[in-house]
């Protein structure tokens, strides 16, 4: 039995039961459908469906991802992810170029677009500061309110954020002879970049940053007790959030075209909450499948709206009644409705001798 | 026991008191939950801290650990006067604690449990980076496991253990990185007798250079395990001597054991 101080010279790998799978084969079949239908879908979906739905799914999906980090794994509910990520729009729109002349300051895109993530992560570092001091239900309020702050400051602001106009005409870089804003190319930059953000989330929920946040989530308390800086730990969980959702803000302003306070007005604020929780905040996918559901219901709705005879503006009628459902059948979301569905299949028992499973 | 053997360490930790307490006291409002508390214990020391319910125990391993800060007077851990440390700054100088209700990670495997209480007073506690297979403080998690007989569930959620089990897993918390000083909480409390036995084995097994502050209920458990008592009552420090005393003395047996030893 070895307690404190294992012996030197003891710190071989201990073995191992099962031999290590190579990590592609430990990737389940759906991931491989999901991922092959997502690369070909150009070939088979029009330009709206690939840039008005998927690119903006995957942008709100990021932003959301962004929530589900703090909320998911570090038990802070933050409702300023989405200023974080109408900052780093503004940045660009203020450091590149837009038809705003007299504010833009025409800086190339690889200056222009580390220092908008750089500010957007200062921003949501600070927010992060006051906010970690509080707990739950005062998270959300010092959140929300430094929201509503930022909204009306960019809204009242004319030397710096353009007031209530806000910026237009602002487009992503002519990268290697691409227009990035045409259909098909902004379509694979939204889905790479959002495929990045949720592989780094998975990875560093792993290692032992994301470990200690969940720590922190579980029991702040003890995790001071085992040398952790829970403070600086939970700072540390904003800023890392404060990128993606930058990144987010980035693809969104060039998605548009153009920013203005209402980007990050207390409707869409409160829309990235309402994402995170009709996705699921327990796992990085919520947040996409959350983003498609209300991309949709946003779209589409007012199609079918008018078909009833209803006005075509009452979609947020139909997205609040789905979240009231949802909350009231399925507090986890859409993924915890997933999760018992799949443990149904699994109770039901073995197709071929008709035996019970576990 | 092959690797309770004397570390190396030893040499640095033998100078001078664990932990020094001088007229330590804390108020909850207009009560006084520990007043006046002066104490030392050596490095090394293995102490009991015994006393009814009320009488300040877990209040002065809180005001130690720093989950509260004293109203007044001084702790030194160490030789190091760290009364207004944060908690996690006394734990990277080699302080330790259990809780008396368990407090783990319940969302999180046995295996992610101890791994983060051995990430925690080891460097890159920020690390973005996995650890890889064969991981130095991944083998040494393993092993403090395998120490409190939780091999078998490394990989449940600890929202899952059973109560036992929990009781466990907050000792290899404990003793993750290098402790000197371990304050242990009503460990036994809800153990079986077999369970006890265990705990009595591992806590006198543990290697000589870590000392121990123990509150136990459990007279069997607290003076086999303990070389020297600390008897508290309203709040400050009744008695101290060693287990023997304690035990034979008048006004303890009166106020502690009860009408029950008559």
């Amino acid at each position: 039995m070895a307690l404190a101080e294992p012996p030197l010279g003891r710190t071989t790998a201990p073995t191992r039961p099962a031999p290590q799978k190579v990590w592609v084969e430990r990737i389940p079949p759906i991931w491989w459908v999901l991922g092959l239908f997502l690369l070909t879908l150009p070939a088979y979906a029009n330009d709206f469906i690939l840039f008005q739905v998927f690119g903006w799914t995957f942008i709100l999906g990021m932003i959301a991802l962004s929530l589900m980090f703090l909320a998911g794994y570090g038990g802070m509910v933050s409702l300023i992810q989405m200023s974080v990520a109408a900052m780093a729009g503004y940045m660009v729109a203020i450091f590149g170029t837009s038809g705003i002349a007299a504010i833009s300051m025409d800086l190339p895109w690889w200056l222009y677009i580390p220092i908008a993530i750089l500010i957007a992560a200062i921003f949501g570092t600070i927010v992060g500061a006051l906010a970690v001091r509080t707990e739950g239900i005062y998270t959300i309020m010092i959140t929300l309110a430094i929201a509503a702050a930022f909204f009306y400051f960019t809204r009242q602001n004319y030397t710096i954020f353009n007031g209530y106009t806000g910026f237009n005409l602002v487009v992503p870089p002519q990268l290697f002879g691409i227009d990035w804003r045409q259909p098909v190319p902004f379509y694979y930059l939204t889905l790479g970049w959002a495929a990045i953000s949720y592989g780094v989330v998975i990875y560093v929920s792993r290692a032992p940053f994301g470990l200690a946040l969940q720590g922190i989530r579980d029991n702040p308390r003890r995790m001071a007790a085992l040398g952790f800086n829970v403070t600086a730990h939970r700072v540390a969980a904003y800023t890392f959030a404060s990128v993606i959702a930058a990144l987010a803000g980035i693809l969104l302003v060039w998605q548009n075209a153009q920013i203005a306070p209402g980007t990050a007005g207390i409707p869409a604020v409160i829309d990235i909450l309402v994402i995170a929780v009709i996705g699921g905040i327990g796992r990085p996918i919520g947040p996409f499948v959350g983003a498609l559901i209300y991309v949709l219901l946003r779209t589409f709705s007012p199609d079918v709206l008018l078909t009833f005879g209803l006005s075509g503006e009452r979609f947020k009628l139909l997205i609040g009644l789905g979240f009231l459902a949802l909350v009231f059948f399925s507090p986890d979301g859409v993924l915890g409705l997933w999760d018992r569905w799949r443990a149904r299949q699994a109770r039901r028992g073995d197709p071929l001798t008709g035996e019970k499973g576990e | 026991m092959n690797a309770l053997t004397a570390p190396s360490r030893i040499s640095s930790v033998s100078t001078g008191a664990a932990l020094e307490l001088r007229g330590v006291q804390k108020m909850f409002g207009a009560l006084a939950a520990i007043s006046d508390i002066t104490l030392t214990v050596a490095s090394g020391e293995r102490r009991a801290v015994l006393g009814s319910n009320g009488a300040g125990k877990t209040t002065l391993f809180n005001c130690v650990t720093g989950d509260f800060l004293p109203t007044s007077g001084t702790i030194r851990l160490f030789g190091e006067d760290v009364t207004t440390f944060p908690a996690h700054e006394r734990v990277r100088r080699g302080l330790r604690r259990t809780y008396q209700i368990s407090l783990l990670f319940g969302g999180l495997s046995v295996a992610d449990n101890v791994y983060l209480a051995c990430r925690g007073v080891s460097r890159a506690r920020f690390s973005m980076l996995r650890p890889r297979v064969g991981d130095t403080l991944l083998s040494r998690a393993e092993e403090l496991i395998e120490a409190v007989n939780l091999t078998e569930a490394s990989g449940t959620l600890v929202a899952n253990l059973s109560y036992g089990q929990q009781r466990q897993l907050e000792i290899a918390l404990a003793l993750a990185g290098a402790p000197r000083l371990i304050l242990f909480d009503e460990p036994a409390a809800g153990l079986s007798p077999t369970e006890r036995g265990e705990l009595v084995r591992v806590l006198t097994n543990l290697p000589e250079h870590i000392g121990y502050v123990i509150i136990e209920h459990d007279m069997d458990v607290a003076l086999r395990v303990a070389e020297s008592v600390t008897m508290m009552h309203n709040g400050t420090v009744f008695k101290e001597g060693t287990p023997e005393e304690i035990e034979n003395d008048a006004e303890v047996q009166e106020l502690y054991l009860g009408d029950g030893h008559g």
